[in-house]
């Protein structure tokens, strides 16, 4: 355990995924507190980097949690360490119902935060027997972030958690992932650009597998000419959270 | 009627055996994604270790609790044996799908050529208990005990993996492994132990397959294994990878098929009619009988 120093740290991590050389030696920090948002266009290689921080893909380099190098465990042995992920892709299981799916992410029997998860989705409450793969993309993606808090963690990976949703559901979700932020440090992976603006904290932005800005996020995005340069972004700035259809940093609506 | 009533109970008897052996291979196959052409050597030493242990084991019989002691011999030997192949060859070629075949097949192979080196190539006698002799009288049919005892079997062990799948934690597990594997792993989950949960069950099913299937046949040879594992296979496929309902219903499918066409055809046309029923699923419906449900895979 460290005092104060960074939760988490990548560090030259590179990754050639059939042939490609996806990461190029991404390095970045994130500090104990906070949402550090990893940005960048599509193809960059942002979910790629969260992926091989919980080695989930073969790679090089050094990933260290709280301290401690976790480069070579295995991603069960990296996430019981006390982190919780929201692929982008949602992974939650088509066949199995809400409940089962949020039970089958319990790890420390007594710790499970179920009043945290039904307060910020009332849904999931009410359709806990359903079967998860008729929930809307919507509600499946409350269901992951839902399972992401269920457990006492002590970092949120979140990828892309308001990509292909409705306005009314985005607000939903970055509520939520504002709300989490508030209790446990977030990686987040995210494009929509007036949600990094709310939740604020630190912004890294890759491009061609690697990082090419660091900096706190506000600062970044009041920048519009940094905006464009590195998001390619065409407007000056992202609207603020919940207040229109939100832009993603290739200026489109997400919705 | 009393022949139709025969074939029938005769046909899930058959049925019975082939969703012992297919129910194992579907679980490994549609959680770990593992071929295993191995799985008739766990059947084959299921029933040589039967047949070893009702003749030589203290304790052990050919009757009576005598002959359930050399029964649960023969299934830890078939379990252990899954086990082992699961920790030893299996782990180290998991994603590797080219040697994990390559390797089950030579395990396949050796594993009757070292029984036929021990024991010799000819059929031995299996030991029947009175219990199992003779026969009960069905709607006129004369049927025989020990296929009754493999349906018994067979919804035992349906009844087991059933209330395994749906309310244990593992059971869990497998279900959710099976549509997501590495997702299960990102959840902090250590997949790789269900994975030798389920290989054990597998091989425990086989060996006991292994153990009826010497009541059914009256024989062990050490091929035995290859050949039923064939008609597994046959399952398998039919009743989609990754349903255990499926795999029950196409082994009473394939039984009864195969039962029927040897009696109103010729003796041996009934495997013929088994390919062209898989042929006639495999054009219809591609990931065969359970494909269009996917909420009950696994259940």
């Amino acid at each position: 355990m460290t005092a104060a120093g960074p939760l988490l740290e990548a560090a030259d991590l590179n990754v050639w995924i059939e042939g490609s050389h996806i990461l190029q030696g991404v390095t970045f920090a994130m500090p104990e507190r906070g949402v550090t948002s990893l940005l960048g266009r599509n193809g960059v290689g942002k979910t790629t980097t969260v992926k091989a921080v919980l080695g989930l893909v073969p790679r090089t380099g050094r990933v260290a949690f709280d301290g401690v190098d976790i480069t070579a465990e295995p991603t069960h042995a990296i996430v019981t360490r006390g982190i919780g992920y929201v692929p982008e892709e949602r992974g939650v299981f088509a066949a199995l119902t809400v409940a089962e799916n949020l039970r089958i992410a319990e790890r420390r029997p007594g710790t499970h935060r179920y009043d945290l998860v039904h307060e910020l989705f009332p849904e999931l409450e009410k359709r806990r027997e359903q079967p998860a793969g008729t929930l809307s993309g919507g509600q499946q993606q409350m269901l992951a972030i839902g399972r992401a808090l269920l457990n006492d963690n002590r970092l949120l990976i979140v990828d892309e958690p308001t990509k292909g949703l409705a306005p009314r559901i985005v607000r939903e979700v970055a509520d939520a992932v504002a709300r989490a932020a508030e209790e446990v440090p977030v990686l987040l992976v995210e494009q929509n650009l007036s949600l990094v603006r709310r939740v604020g904290g630190a912004a890294v932005v890759l491009d061609a597998g690697r990082v090419v800005h660091t900096g706190p996020a506000p600062d970044l995005l009041d920048d519009a000419d940094r905006v464009r340069e590195l998001l390619g972004v065409s407007r000056a700035a992202a609207p603020a959270a919940g207040t229109a259809a939100p832009a993603d940093t290739e200026g489109r609506p997400t919705a | 009627m009393s022949t139709v009533v025969l074939l029938i109970v005769t046909g899930l008897g058959l049925g019975a055996l082939y969703f012992l052996i297919a129910s194992g291979l579907s679980l490994i196959f549609g959680l770990m994604d593992v071929l295993n052409f191995a799985h008739g050597a766990f059947l084959a030493l299921g029933a040589y270790g039967t047949w070893w242990a009702a003749n030589f084991l203290p304790g052990a019989g050919p009757d009576g609790a005598g002959f359930l002691l050399a029964l649960v011999f023969g299934v830890a030997a078939g379990t252990l044996a899954a086990t082992l192949v699961e920790l030893c060859v299996i782990r180290p070629l998991y994603g590797r799908h080219r040697e994990q075949i390559l390797a089950t097949v030579g395990l396949s192979l050796a594993t009757p050529a070292l029984l036929q080196a021990v024991w010799g190539a000819d059929p031995l006698t299996f030991p029947k208990p009175d219990l199992v002799r003779g026969t009960v009288e069905v709607l006129g049919a004369n049927i025989p005990r020990d296929r009754l005892l493999l349906i018994l079997a067979a919804v035992a062990l349906f009844t087991a993996l059933w209330l395994f799948n749906s309310r244990t934690r593992y059971g869990l597990i497998v279900r959710a492994g099976v549509q997501d594997r590495a997702m299960v792993t990102a959840l902090g989950i250590d997949v790789r132990k269900s994975f030798t949960l389920v290989f054990a069950i597998g091989g425990a099913a086989a060996a006991l397959a292994g153990a009826l299937g010497g009541l059914y046949y009256g024989v062990v040879t050490p091929t035995q294994g290859m050949s039923l594992l064939i008609f597994a296979f046959i399952v398998v496929v039919i009743g989609g990878t990754t349903s255990l309902t499926g795999c029950a219903i196409a082994s009473v499918t394939v039984a009864l098929v195969q039962q029927f066409a040897n009696y109103y055809t010729v003796a041996g046309l009934g495997d013929i009619a088994v390919v062209i029923v898989l042929a006639l699923v495999l054009l219809t419906r591609q990931g065969g009988l359970a494909a269009k449900k996917s909420a009950e895979r696994v259940a």
